[in-house]
């Protein structure tokens, strides 16, 4: 609300810049350098992502593409008819590492992404809800959440997936279990503040029903501060997912995600064999890393608080 | 205050109460144990008969009931692997992850105070700077990961430190432990650096935080006034300060430590609880997966007790900055 008063009014004081909300955003997204890097990195790794199955030399699903022969090679080796070079070695099957890197990004990502939009959508409903109706709703909701939030997420991440067992599926079940509480909180806190302005008093007034007031009206206006969570959340929910696929407990072994791929590469580690480990955490690390950068900025960028022109 | 903590203690029964129902119920419906128990050329009637010794052909309620009467006498059944008992089989393995847990908080106030100081007094230095960047470092590094790259680098690399277990051990009050045993410590060290890291960064943040506030506080500047050695001023007076609240938020932070100290000990091979778990569910030891998850949520309960009273005696103030953590 604040934000388009204000922008209506800068608008209007100076006809020649004409500036959308939008443009505004992006010049003030890059405004910061390592931030604009971050965010460069990240398109750069989602498109390796979806592109995958092109970019690859190979199909690391495939087992006709993989020659148990070439299992072990160190970065550089090639194979038998040196038709192919594996450029960051293979792994115990003879899987090409970086093909298996892109396509475990890819379902890092994806498991991150799709957990992270899910729980959103849990705990935004059910923080709205506790927000508008209040009273018993209100309290049963928020309880939860606190009891929730007063274990790691590790732990119940651990003890949701010890009782489901492991799959695609139970991880992305228990990585929405992780997050919703922290939707729900966030949701409630500013529906509160939103609820007792006059166009929610407007909206009610006309007889609109509870739904829509709370989905059409209430909602936009509390977006911006869970954007900002949700960001930063997809990187948590990528990494935990990898360490609970490095115990064993995450994803399948035939579709291995990147802390899957680590943990097979950890057994060779101790003999030398370093790159099967390495560099599907570096790639790890590289879009953890540019998540936070471009969540952190998107929060800055958000907070009507520090926005001073 | 009563009234506070009887409010949270009922709730704490109730939390208990369902996770028990639920551990129970999902525990038994995966996996049949006795595809596991027995081998897979058993007859009818052997089959029958460790059904019936494990009281699996009663009704799931009066199991349930079985499990909470027995639950409650201390008796959380026995390790379909081990033989044993559960519960004994757990809390055998609590002085090692006590140990690595305690090692982590001590390395966290020996390397974060001194480090967040340094960037507290010399905000816009470069060494200053740096510190804060592997600050955000140790907040965003998966463990696991850092983990990894501790036995490459010291164990692998250059074979100065043991990559996994626990090494030498010796009775300390009839515990066993690593730390008094120069093997022992060797294997300590990079398991306990490893559960630290995150602590190290949250202890740099907190004391930098502290530092910068209390530097403006007159009692600073009558003690320059007074004409005290800057090392003095600093250790004493700014340090006496700061120290409570730090202290305060890392024994707070104890309950995390050992529920990532799963991840640690997997990765360093450490036998503490959280290796049992995780060895546990992959072999589906149904009694030690229970065991661990009601003792785990136990000590949870009880740590957040603890916690919620000291912070409702404690600076509001304080809930703000661990907010995060």
């Amino acid at each position: 609300m604040m934000n388009t008063v204000i922008e209506s009014a800068e608008t209007t004081k100076s006809e020649f810049a004409e500036e959308t909300p939008f443009k505004r955003f992006t010049r003030n997204f890059f405004s910061s350098k390592i931030a604009t890097a971050g965010f460069i990195t990240l398109c750069l790794i989602v498109l390796a992502a979806i592109f995958a199955s092109v970019i690859a030399p190979q199909n690391p699903y495939d087992l006709t593409q993989i020659d148990i022969m070439d299992s072990r090679l160190a970065p550089g080796g090639q194979n038998i008819d040196h038709t192919l070079t594996y450029l960051l070695g293979t792994d115990e099957q003879g899987r090409d590492m970086l093909s298996a890197i892109l396509y475990g990004v890819r379902i890092s990502i994806i498991v991150g992404v799709v957990s992270t939009a899910i729980a959103l959508l849990i705990g935004l409903t059910l923080g709205l809800f506790a927000a508008y109706f209040g009273g018993r709703v209100e309290s049963l909701i928020m309880r939860a959440a606190d009891i929730q939030l007063s274990f790691p997420p590790i732990l119940v991440a651990l003890i949701l997936l010890a009782l489901m067992g492991p799959g695609t599926s139970k991880i992305v079940i228990a990585l929405v279990a992780v997050q919703w509480a922290y939707y729900a909180r966030t949701a409630r806190s500013a529906a509160l503040v939103e609820r007792k302005k006059e166009y929610i008093e407007a909206a009610s007034g006309l007889g609109l029903s509870p739904l829509r007031i709370v989905f059409r009206h209430l909602l936009p206006n509390c977006l911006p501060p869970l954007i900002v969570i949700a960001a930063l959340q997809v990187a948590s929910a990528i990494s935990l997912e990898a360490t609970l696929s490095f115990l064993g407990l995450g994803l399948s072994v035939t579709e291995p995600s990147l802390g899957l791929l680590i943990a097979n590469g950890f057994d060779y580690m101790l003999s030398g064999k370093y790159w099967i480990s390495v560099f599907p955490g570096i790639a790890l690390l590289v879009t953890v890393v540019a998540i936070n950068l471009v969540a952190d900025q998107l929060r800055d960028v958000l907070n009507p608080r520090l926005q001073t022109q | 205050m009563l009234d506070f903590i009887l409010r949270r203690l009922s709730q704490s029964i109730l939390v208990l109460a369902v996770m028990s129902l639920l551990v129970f119920i999902s525990v038994y419906a995966i996996g049949n144990p006795i595809d596991m128990l027995l081998s897979p050329d058993a007859d009818q009637l052997e089959r029958a008969r460790t059904i019936a010794a494990f009281g699996l052909d009663k009704p799931l309620w009066q199991q349930y009931f079985i499990f909470i009467q027995q639950a409650l006498s201390g008796d959380l059944g026995r390790s379909f692997s081990f033989g044993t008992p559960a519960l004994g089989l757990i809390l055998e393995r609590l002085p090692a992850t006590l140990e690595l847990a305690i090692c982590a908080i001590v390395i966290a106030i020996a390397l974060g105070i001194p480090l967040g100081l340094w960037a507290g007094l010399r905000p816009n230095s470069w060494s200053g700077k740096s510190i804060m960047a592997v600050s955000i470092l140790g907040f965003s590094l998966p463990t696991f990961w850092v983990g990894l790259m501790l036995i490459m680098v010291f164990a692998v690399q250059l074979g100065w430190l043991p990559s996994g277990g626990r090494g030498e051990t010796t009775l300390l009050f009839g515990v066993p432990v690593s730390f008094l045993t120069l093997d022992g410590l060797q294997h300590l060290l990079l398991p306990a650096f490893n559960l630290a890291l995150f602590n190290i960064a949250l202890v740099i943040r907190l004391t930098r935080a502290g530092a910068q506030e209390a530097l403006l506080q007159d009692y600073v500047k009558f003690a320059r006034a007074k004409g005290l050695r800057n090392g003095r001023i600093i250790g004493v007076h700014v340090l006496k300060n700061i120290l409570i609240p730090i202290v305060t938020v890392i024994a707070l932070q104890f309950g995390s430590i050992i529920a990532f100290a799963i991840v640690t000990e997997s990765v360093f091979a450490w036998p503490g609880m959280g290796k049992l778990i995780i060895d546990s569910i992959r072999v589906l030891d149904r009694p030690v997966i229970v065991a661990y998850l009601m003792l785990i949520v136990v000590l949870f309960i009880f740590i957040n007790l603890v916690v919620d009273v000291v912070y409702s005696i404690l600076d509001p103030r304080v809930r703000l900055s661990d907010a995060k953590g």
